[in-house]
This record gives structure tokens, sequence and C-alpha cells, in this order.
């Protein structure tokens, strides 16, 4: 049985595997085929910097994933603390249940409204220019914040009450407490918010296409396009160097993860 | 007593204002353009064009479910697997199911795509092995494999989750109770880890029904769902209103079926509750 187990989990994990491994070595491949390997290069990857709309999405990307994050930490941060103080539960209901529309609609459904939306307003000033940055953000925003307020909203609950009292008894005004004593709280909460914004805005392909502008692309868009009609060996250099800062990341994040909470843990001692 | 000061009750209102702003208001754009024609007079007429799609529809719910089950008969095994080792491998395990989850969609079809394809590494391989290429790409097949494989560590994520939450001594108890392993599986495991199954197969359910990249490049654009309906009509300032009749559909039925999958679940987890109470 164990042997069985350990075989279904190989063939899983190789089949899984395979595509992406084939890509990252045929990226590699000086004739530029598929079918046939005949020595390795480094040619595509030299196409690919040469290409500056590559370089300019990339930008434009990480330019993307840091504002909308962001932003929707802080307004997600703030949202979560007055909706956690919120007296009326029927409009803590239904503003909870109005943030969570982006996170279970598909993405095209959300890409779609958000579209029409500014084509609405566009017509509305006259204008054809809205599509772009601007559009862009707000949509990135939009998605963000229900990952915001699901991170940050348990530690709020988390929250013990006492500590913002103890706080004002001491002399902070309301607003003091909160910045002074619950803040430092909840940052591990606003922490994993921001890199969850981060990532899936970096990551987002569908919304983005329904919200941008030709003249404004993300490295997702860049591909699409890219890819759109035929096979580009250039794309598959991308592709390698992406999974490859993936991997680099994930290896980095569990490893300072775990030696992190060594750490606190040694402190905590 | 807690004071709550002027700072704590604006505090949520730019939040309530953005939803608001860019999550309500897109919503009902989506309905009045599904029941607006051109002109902006009300109608009918975009939710009724919509049976000409049918066939659409029907493939789309068919190429999903399919998926779906698919991906839970791969995936509930392995997560049951995975947490079986030893959490140091479970832990490299489950970055090992991670990092395809954090590639890009796109990437990750494109590179099944490469593998499949026409001239790709599989046809030639079977070429030279005297089998002859088998067409892949282009096929009901090749769009189904493309979801399973872009979907599958979304499914295991969840249940695997689940899994390690599960108190052990729930399967020791069920052993000293003369279970054998199979029907700790199925009475035990199985019921305490619906809720994640749950969650998996929403994840995988909701992107199959609504892609449109996946049949793009597998079905090399001679398959037509849903979501490749919707970007097309999105194209064209005219088929917008009918574009917004076909997502606010495929919205209303992917609703009904997370809320029929909901009451599905609830009757299962509390099954062996009712069993042991008898």
């Amino acid at each position: 049985m164990k042997i069985l187990s350990k075989c279904y989990m190989g063939v899983i994990f190789f089949l899984l595997y395979i595509p992406i491994i084939v890509l990252i070595v045929f990226s590699f491949n000086d004739a530029g085929s598929l079918s046939e390997f005949t020595k390795p290069s480094l040619v595509w990857y030299e196409e690919l910097f040469r290409d500056e709309e590559a370089l300019s999405s990339l930008v434009n990307s990480l330019i993307i994933a840091v504002s909308s994050s962001l932003i929707a930490t802080v307004i997600g941060t703030f949202g979560a603390l007055g909706l956690h103080r919120m007296k009326s539960r029927y409009i803590k209901g239904s503003v909870n249940a109005l943030t969570n529309i982006p996170m279970m609609n598909p993405d095209i459904v959300t890409g779609v409204s958000m579209m029409l939306l500014f084509v609405a307003v566009g017509t509305f000033l006259k204008t054809r220019q809205l599509f772009g940055f601007g559009t862009m953000l707000i949509a990135h925003v939009t998605f963000n914040l229900p990952y915001v307020i699901l991170s940050v909203m348990p530690r709020f609950k988390q929250l013990d009450k006492s500590l913002s009292e103890a706080a004002q008894d001491l002399g902070c005004t309301p607003s003091k407490a909160f910045f002074k004593a619950e803040l430092p709280e909840i940052i591990p909460g606003i922490v994993s918010g921001l890199m969850l914004g981060f990532t899936m805005s970096l990551d987002d392909f569908v919304i983005s296409h329904f919200v941008s502008s030709p003249n404004f692309q993300t490295l997702p868009l860049y591909v699409y396009n890219q890819t759109a009609h035929d096979v580009k060996f250039s794309m598959y250099a991308l592709c390698a160097m992406i999974v490859f800062i993936i991997t680099v990341i994930l290896l980095v994040v569990n490893f300072a993860g775990s030696f992190g909470s060594r750490k606190s843990r040694a402190i905590r001692r | 007593m807690k004071q709550r000061s002027l700072f704590q009750k604006i505090a949520a209102a730019p939040h309530i204002l953005w939803a608001i702003m860019f999550i309500a208001a897109p919503m009902l754009f989506v309905l009045y353009f599904a029941f607006t024609d051109a002109d902006g007079n009300f109608s009918f007429s975009n939710i009724t064009s919509l049976s000409q799609y049918g066939n659409v529809f029907i493939l789309s719910i068919a190429f999903a479910l399919i998926a779906t089950v698919v991906c839970l008969l791969i995936g509930y095994p392995l997560a049951y697997f995975m947490a079986k080792q030893k959490p140091r491998t479970q832990k490299i395990l489950m970055v090992m199911i991670m990092l395809p989850m954090w590639c890009n969609l796109l990437i990750r079809t494109y590179a099944l795509m490469a593998l499949l394809d026409n001239g790709g590494l599989l046809n030639s391989l079977l070429e030279q092995l005297g089998v002859g290429r088998v067409p892949i790409v282009g096929t009901y097949f090749g769009v189904i494999l493309g979801m399973v494989y872009d979907f599958l560590p979304y499914m295991v994520l969840p249940i695997f989750t689940a899994m390690t939450k599960l108190d052990k001594r729930y399967i020791e108890a069920s052993y000293d109770l003369g279970c054998n392993g199979w029907q700790t599986i199925t009475r035990i495991i199985m019921p305490l880890t619906a809720s994640g199954v749950i969650s998996g197969v929403t994840m995988v359910f909701v992107p199959s029904i609504s892609t449109f990249y996946i049949s793009q490049k597998l079905g090399a654009g001679k398959i037509d769902l849903v979501g490749d309906t919707i970007e097309r009509l999105f194209q064209n300032v005219s088929t917008y209103n009918v574009g917004a009749a076909m997502s606010l559909v495929m919205m209303v039925l992917i609703l009904i079926s997370i809320f029929v999958m909901n009451r599905f679940s609830d009757d299962r987890t509390t099954a062996p509750v009712r069993g042991g109470l008898k």
C-alpha cells in the first residue's frame, strides 16, 4: 500500500510538472522547434531582452501590483476596522456580501461588469480615453479588497477588547489607542493581505483583459497577445524565467517562514 | 465603557463607498445592459436570443462537470496520500502543489499546448515509436485535459488542508470500534473532509465553466465555450447587450450550482452524527 501510494503521487506530480519542464528545456533549443532539440543556446532569451514591449509590460505589472495592493490594504484595513466595530448587523452583513462578490464570481463576469461601468461612464463623459492605467488600477484594487478583508478581519475578531480600553484608560484618545495598542496586533494580517493582493494582481489576466487599453499592457496581457496566433519561442524563454523566479520566491518564503517562526518562538520563550 | 470615536465611525466609509461604486454599480450595469436593447429601451430580446447559444451552454457545463469530477477522482487520493506523509515531506509536497498554482494560467496552458501540439514533443515521440500522430489539441479531450491540468492543484490543496486538520483520534476510534481501512475512509475521513471537497469543487468548476484561454489554445479555436462567446461578444460594441445577458445567465447558473452543492454537503456532513445518535 505504501509503495502504491508513493507510485501514485510520483505519477501525478510527474504529469503535473512534465509540461513545465519541457517548456523550460525547449526554451534553450537553438532550432526553435518543439519536435527536436538541436543544440542549447540562449538565442530566444536574447530576442526577449531586445523586445522593449516585454520590459515595459513587466514594469507596468509591477507598478499596478504595488499600487493596487497598497491602496486595497489601506482601504481594506480601515474597512475591516469599521465593519468590526459596526453595531448594525444588517449593514455589516450586506457590506460583507457585497465585498465577496468579486471573489465568488468568475473573473470574466467581474471583468465584463467593470468594463460596462467604464463604458457607461465613458459615454456619459463623452470620452474614449478612459481605459488605461486608471481603469486597470481601479479593477485591481476592487478584486484585491476581499482578500485584504479576508486576512485582516480574523485578526480584529481575535483582538482582546480590553486592550483598547486599557490604552484609553491610560490616556489615549480612541484613534491613538487604535494606532498604538491594536494596530501592532493586526500587522501580520495586514502583511498577508498585502502579499496576497500583490500576487493576485501580478497574476491576473482575465479581469485586466477587459479593462485595459492597447497602450497599457501588463505582463500576462503581453503573453496573451504574443501567443494569440503562432508559437513564439521568446515566450517560452519568458515563461521559463517566470517559473524560475516563482520557484526561487516559493523556496525562500518557505525557508524564511520556518526561520521566522522559529525565531519568534525563541523570543516568546 | 469604550467610546466610539468619529474616526471609528467613518473608518469603513471609504471601503463601503468603493464597494458600492466598483462592485455594486458594475453589477447593476450588467443587469441594465442585459435587459435593454442598443437604444437603451427595456427588452427581453437579449435573453431570448441566447437560445441560439444553447449548445455552447450545454458543452460548457458538460466540460466543467467532467473536469471537476476527474479532478476530484485524481485529487482526493493524492491529498489523502500526501496527508499520510511525515510533516517534513508534507511541506515539500505542498510547495510542489503550490508551484504550478503560482505560475500564471497562461503559462501552464501554453506549456501543455507545447507538449501536446500536433508538432509537439509527444506527437513526434509517438511517431518515432511507430504509433503515429494523435491529434489532441483541437479536440474535446484536449480542452478537458487542459482544464484538469490547470485546475487540479485547486482541488488538491483545500482537500489536503482539510485532511491535515482532521483529528487523528477519530481515525483511531474508528479502528478501535471495528472499522476496517476502507470503512474508516468512507465513514470517517470522507464526511469530515467534505468541506475541503466543496471548496475544491467550487475552485475547479467556476474557472472551468468560464474559461476562454484554455479552449482557445487547446481547442485550437474550434471549440466554443461560454467564456469564448462572452469574450467575443464584448469585442464589438453592438453585441455588448447580448454579452451582458450571457454573463448574467452564467452567473445565475453558478450561483444555483454553488447553492445546491452547499445543501448537498450539509446533508453529508451531518450524516455520521445522525447515525451515531441512533
